[in-house]
Parts: C-alpha cells; structure tokens; sequence
C-alpha cells in the first residue's frame, strides 16, 4: 500500500536556511544540505527546498544548494520559488532536483505547466497554491507569497491545473498558514476531491496530532512543515510514529 | 565500469550520484563501444514511451543494447524499465526493446490517484540477486503506466488497486525496477549496491 508523505521544507535565502513571520525579523538557522541530510536521517519522505533569495546570484547558489544535497541524499527534491521558465526548470532538474514547483508564474502564465509537463513529464511538475477562504466553501488563489488576490475560483483553478498536465498539487492555506493550529482540512478536501492528482497539504501544522489529522480526515497524499521541523519541535520521525500509531500507512 | 546510458531522457545524474555515493565505478555514456566495454548497464528515464524509443532509435542504440543485453547485467530504470517490455501503449502502440514478454498500460482503475506517487512496499515474488540484504523495504515510485507482465519474470510487485510490477527480468541478465532505487533511500542503495556487485 502507497505510504502518506512527510515532507519537511526548507526555506533558503542566498545558499542559508532562514525563517521568519511573515518575511519580517527572518533569521538564519543553517546549512541548508546539513538540514536536508539531517531530515533524511529522521525518515523524511522527500525534502522541499522552497528558494525566496530574488536575485540571479542567489538562484546559482540555491542550485549548488541541490546540486550538493543530491549528492548526499537519496529521496526525492522538490525546488520551489523563482521558477518562472521551462529554462529554468530545465537548470533545476539538471542540478539534481527531481519536480520542482510552481506557483505565482504559473497562475499568471498555465502554459509554463503544460509546457513543463510536456517536456519534462507529469511527474516533475508540481503546482504549489495558496488560497484564501472568501466564503465558507469558496476560495480564491493568492501569488506572491499569499499577498496579491488574483480572484480566481480555487477548485476552477486545481481543475485546469490537473488538465494542464501537473503530477501534484501543494495546497498552502493562508487562513491557517503560521496559525499553527492544524491543516485547512475544509479546503484541503475540497481540492482533493475535485482532482485525481496528488495533494499535499501545507499551512498549519503546529502539534504532533495534526498531521494523522489531515491523513484520517482528507485523502490528501502528504502532508508539508516547515518551522515545526526546523526549530525540532518535532522530528519526522515522531510525526511517523504518531501516525502509525492511529493506523496511517507511513514508510 | 557500469555505463548509465545517455539518451536525452530523464534525470541520469541521480543514477550517477548514487553510483558515486557507492564507490562503483560508472560512466554516462551514449557510445557503442564504451557500452561493449562495460562491465553492466543501466538504462534510466523518466518521460513518456514513445519518445524515449525515438531517441534510443536516433541514438542507433537499440540494437547495441539488446546485444550487450545477452552478455551482461542490464538494469532499467523506471521508463527505462518499461521499455524492456515488447510494447507500450502509452499514447500510441508503440514497439520497445522486446527484452522481456510483456506489455506497458495506463494505470486505469477508478478512485486511485494517478501518477502512482510515493513510497510503496516491496512484495518479493521470486528471489532476486538484486534482494540480497533486503528485508521489508519501502521504495520510491512515480508513474502512470504499468507493466503487464509472466508471472516467473515478475521479481517483486507492490499493491496500488491491483498489483503493480516493481522488480522484473528476464531469468538471466535483465533486470528492471519501476521504483527508483537511487530515489529510495537505503533500500534503493542497497539494491544499486548489489546490482554493481553482480
């Protein structure tokens, strides 16, 4: 039977771990290839490098960031952040990732996702979200960084996504996103419900519970943290084992 | 050496740097004589069937590899795998290498989320020079065709609605894993490992 994925991400500006609220007071708390290495040893399932550096220089350095980690660790990386051109996932790809993932260039530009889907395969292209609840039921999607409503209907959007020929979909809810009190299981089954592709699930995670959670509640495939693994509030392996105690199949 | 064969499809540094994690000697290559002179193959890919056949052809590599197939370890690869099969129908009917009986189909039962994505358990069918050190073994899957193949050349399989082929061969010098084991942590490692060791 297919396991539920535990996936850490890792937020990397100019080749450093950092995190913040918010974009605000972000600090460094490391090397981003010791931090995949170290997740790889607590059982993580794939590991997400989320790139928020805006320069050129810093894309070279986040490519040496894959290029370094791919050769120490061996489960799937995922790079998001900055990817706006078939060059640049064909640059990302060849660096060692293995999807990488799309958000705000692919809401003002879809053809990005079917003409990487068309290249590169289905299987390398993620399309990450992230939506916002403007009635109970309804949702609209968000690009950069959650702070521009562009009004599109989010299950309009999750549908042209799976047509375009995306292999998964990482759903970020801003509602619960940094509130730490469990993943937008509304949203989530909503979005999981109108596709047949992978979701993963991101935004929201603050306890050990929440992950089984989302797994017992939805049919999403993964589930996605960040600050809960960076700080080691929790490792991966906890997050498993709590999982696997409520009888969730996890590897 | 093992030559990881250079055809323009899929992510073949992966292959390459867990082959280099490993210490077994590898070279990616897409020249005749260095897969005449290889000790064992690799076949990756990632993408669809028939365009990895149309480049294998462009490439005039197709009769080389089933050559050298008769007289050496060969290890396909995901679509590499599925190209060892005698055909596909993955958009159209498209003939492959022929090197085990068998055919490649859509993964096509209702409410399963395709592609077949994620870690799936291992099922060991028939013993394999490739399990050797394997115990329960979770491996890395990402696909959205399947092959259909004989029982006796199915090693291992995994459960996603029905059976899905994981581990197959020919009884003699080709094997092939749908799963990718450079993907696959240390289960994948482990079998990369014995597959150099060969």
């Amino acid at each position: 039977m297919l396991a539920k994925r535990i996936i850490p991400c890792l937020d990397v500006r100019d080749g450093k771990v950092v995190k913040g609220v918010n974009f605000e007071g972000i600090k460094e708390v490391g090397d981003p290839v010791e931090c995949a290495y170290e997740y790889n040893l607590q059982g993580a399932d794939e590991i997400v490098f989320y790139d928020i550096t805006a320069s050129h220089e810093g894309r070279g350095v986040m490519l040496d960031v894959v290029r370094n980690t791919a050769k120490k660790v061996f489960v799937p990386l995922t790079v998001g952040g900055g990817i706006g051109s078939v060059d640049d996932i064909r640059e990302t790809l060849r660096a060692g990732a293995d999807k990488v993932s799309v958000n705000s260039q692919a809401v003002k530009n879809p053809q990005l996702i079917k003409d990487g889907a068309d290249i590169f395969g289905s299987q390398c292209i993620c399309v990450g979200i992230d939506a916002k609840a403007i009635a109970p039921g309804k949702w609209t999607v968000y690009i950069n960084g959650g702070r521009i409503d562009m009004g599109i209907d989010l299950i309009d959007w999750v549908k042209q996504i799976e047509q375009l020929g995306a292999g998964e979909i990482c759903l970020n809810s801003i509602d619960t996103d940094g509130v730490r009190g469990g993943f937008d299981l509304p949203m989530l089954k909503a979005v999981v419900d109108a596709v047949s592709i992978p979701v993963i699930a991101s935004g929201g995670a603050g306890k050990l519970g929440d992950f089984a959670e989302a797994f017992l509640k939805t049919d999403c495939s993964a589930a996605l943290a960040a600050s809960l693994f960076h700080f080691k509030e929790l490792t991966v392996q906890q997050v498993k084992e709590d999982c696997r105690s409520k009888g969730i199949n996890v590897r | 050496m093992i030559a990881i064969i250079d055809y323009g499809a899929g992510n073949i540094f992966s292959v390459k740097n867990a082959l280099d994690y490993l210490g077994a000697e590898c070279r990616l290559t897409s020249d005749i004589k260095e897969l005449e002179e290889a000790d064992k193959l690799i076949l990756p890919g990632v993408g669809a069937f028939p365009a990895a056949m149309d480049m294998l052809k462009k490439s005039g590599l197709v009769r080389a590899i089933k050559e050298q197939a008769e007289k050496k370890p060969l290890l396909g690869i995901c679509l590499g795998m599925q190209l060892l099969f005698e055909k596909s129908y993955e958009f159209e009917e498209c003939e492959g290498l022929g090197l085990i009986k068998g055919y490649v189909d859509r993964i096509d039962e209702p409410g399963l989320v395709i592609p077949h994505m994620g870690w799936n358990k291992l099922v060991y069918n028939h013993d394999c020079p490739l399990f050797e050190g394997l115990e329960e073994s979770y491996v890395y899957f990402v696909h959205s065709y399947k092959a259909f193949c004989d029982d006796k050349d199915l090693y291992a399989y995994c459960e996603y609605g029905s059976r899905v082929s994981a581990v197959v061969g020919d009884g003699k010098f080709v094997f092939g894993t749908q799963f990718h084991p450079e993907k696959s942590g240390a289960a994948g490692l482990k079998m990369l490992e014995n597959f150099a060791k060969m």
